[in-house]
């Protein structure tokens, strides 16, 4: 279980962005946190993984404060982080990074099962280099393969998985999801506007402007989320999901 | 065979004398240490240099030949002229290297002279690695010098990588190439502590169809210096790309300055270039993965030198 007790982070310029969120991310779950744009969600993302410092509040997984771990020991301890932007890597493989990410040599049909849950055909990428030959899609979709591929990680942050990827890949990514959800004992945060993702949520929480807005289950959350009034954007499978509340 | 030849070949050619039944000449401190010729790939001492002579016959297909050289002690200047004659229709890998070792103060040196003459149709996988051990101060230098001459549609393929422990390099590289012909270079370079490694590359596509396609890459760390200078030449309907990128750690510099001549207006050439700092976000990414900062350096450095 991952507690977030009232995290605030500011910007160097001094603008608070995130003003004292608490949160409990439960064991075994999939907790979608979803809210505006420019709303903290990413960096609280960001603090959860360490790559962020809280200007104060603190962080608890499984009963123990990592706040002051750094980005390698939260690794270790068990968090594992997607990005929102994929890094690139000249002379990096894909199949380097997932090997990397697993902390062991994979066979082939490993690479493959782990490329295929997100839609890519190994065989054509195993080989090839991270770098930026690769588009914007196949970057993201191996960057999320990177995350599954940490069999050992206890808590799965993703930062907007949908962004960039396709239909075909978004299904993948759904079933992906809702496999991960059904293992036992790890817990999966999702950062999404995405109503489908929301679909399968067991918890959903809204930030906006730095504080938590709402949280509850899906069954109560999303539909107050839908009747909302305001800013909507296509998802792609057309529904549309409110960002304003 | 000394036991630092051993040791420096296993790790520039991949070296087991037991295993192998091809064409070999070893070259160890100025002398031979081992030859061996096979039904396709005859060795012979050069006449009017230090140096040898391969000739490789058209039935030799996917056959390779080792020519690795080490000089295992300072006060060892090694110069070396090996020529090179690829028949017509020939597919061969050429695993060459070099080892230099020196654990007293005086400078250890290989100077390789290699002529490439690659008839048509041919193809030739050039695998080369370089490295300086030992713990004396006495500087290890390897200067190679290659001349390529490639016929009508042959291949060339020149994988180069310097691994470590070179004090100085000055590395010249040369080709010529007829229609049709391509040539492929990889070349890798590491440099630490006060190390400098000089790369110089002139190409000239003389032939309708030619091509080349040289990517050096590079790591500059500690206090080394590099400096890499490409020069293309399209002198008809050819194409030409170059491309230099280098890593800089610590107070590495590196110079660069790809040249690009297009004597045709059906020269078609390209040059890209990056030099920088591992990017922070690559550091990160690697430690949300879970290495430390060396680690995740480590791993990068060693991705792109690969």
């Amino acid at each position: 279980m991952l507690e977030l007790k009232d995290i605030r982070w500011k910007l160097p310029e001094g603008e608070e962005i995130l003003k004292g969120i608490n949160l409990t991310i439960p064991d075994g779950k999939l907790t979608v946190i979803t809210g505006p744009n420019g709303g903290g969600k990413t960096s609280l993302a960001k603090i959860i993984a360490g790559l962020y410092d809280p200007a104060d509040g603190k962080i608890i997984l499984d009963g123990e404060d990592i706040t002051e771990w750094d980005i390698t020991k939260r690794a270790k301890g068990g968090i594992a982080y997607a990005f929102q932007q994929p890094v690139r890597f000249k002379g990096l493989t894909v199949r380097d990074l997932l090997e990397m990410s697993a902390e062991c040599r994979l066979k082939e049909e490993k690479v493959c099962e782990l490329l295929g849950e997100v839609g890519l055909c190994a065989r054509e990428y195993m080989d090839r280099e991270a770098d930026a030959s690769l588009s914007g899609g196949e970057s993201k979709r191996i960057e999320i393969a990177t995350v599954l591929a940490r069999k050992n990680a206890k808590m799965l942050v993703f930062d907007e998985p949908e962004a960039g990827i396709d239909l075909w890949s978004f299904t993948n990514l759904i079933e992906a999801f809702q496999r991960l959800k059904n293992e036992s004992g790890r817990s999966l945060l999702v950062i999404s506007h995405q109503e489908r993702i929301m679909e399968i949520a067991d918890y959903i929480v809204v930030i906006s402007d730095g504080k938590v807005k709402a949280e509850g289950s899906r069954e109560v959350i999303l539909p107050q989320l839908l009747s909302e009034n305001g800013a909507a954007h296509k998802c792609p499978l057309g529904k549309s999901v409110k960002e304003e509340f | 065979m000394d036991e630092i030849t051993s040791k420096l070949l296993g790790i520039v050619s991949d070296w087991d004398s037991s295993a192998f039944k091809g064409a070999y000449n070893i070259r160890e401190n100025s002398g031979c240490a081992g030859r061996q010729n096979s039904e396709n790939i005859k060795i012979e001492n050069k006449q009017d240099n230090p140096g040898i002579v391969i000739r490789i016959g058209s039935g030799a297909q996917k056959e390779t030949v080792y020519i690795p050289a080490c000089v295992t002690h300072g006060g060892v200047n090694d110069l070396v002229y090996n020529d090179f004659y690829v028949e017509d229709g020939a597919d061969v890998i050429i695993v060459a290297g070099c080892g230099v070792h020196s654990d007293d103060e005086e400078e250890a040196r290989h100077n390789g002279i290699h002529r490439f003459f690659v008839g048509k149709n041919a193809r030739v996988l050039y695998k080369e690695k370089h490295i300086g051990t030992g713990s004396g101060s006495g500087a290890k230098r390897i200067d190679p010098v290659t001349d390529l001459t490639m016929d009508e549609n042959s291949y060339v393929e020149m994988d180069t990588l310097q691994i470590s422990g070179v004090t100085s390099t000055n590395r010249l590289t040369t080709a010529k190439l007829g229609a049709g012909a391509k040539l492929v270079i990889r070349e890798r370079l590491l440099t630490d502590n006060d190390e400098t490694a000089k790369s110089d590359f002139s190409v000239t596509l003389d032939g309708e169809d030619s091509g080349v396609d040289l990517v050096s890459r590079s790591v500059a760390k500690g206090n080394s210096y590099q400096e890499y200078h490409s020069v293309i030449k399209g002198n008809c309907r050819c194409t030409g790309h170059s491309a230099c990128d280098a890593i800089l750690a610590g107070n590495g510099r590196v110079n660069a300055t790809p040249e690009l001549y297009a004597g045709n207006i059906d020269a078609s050439l390209i040059h890209e270039a990056a030099i920088g700092k591992i990017a922070g976000e690559q550091i990160i990414k690697l430690r949300t993965l879970g290495l430390t900062e060396e680690e995740a350096e480590q791993k990068i450095i060693d991705g792109f030198l690969k």
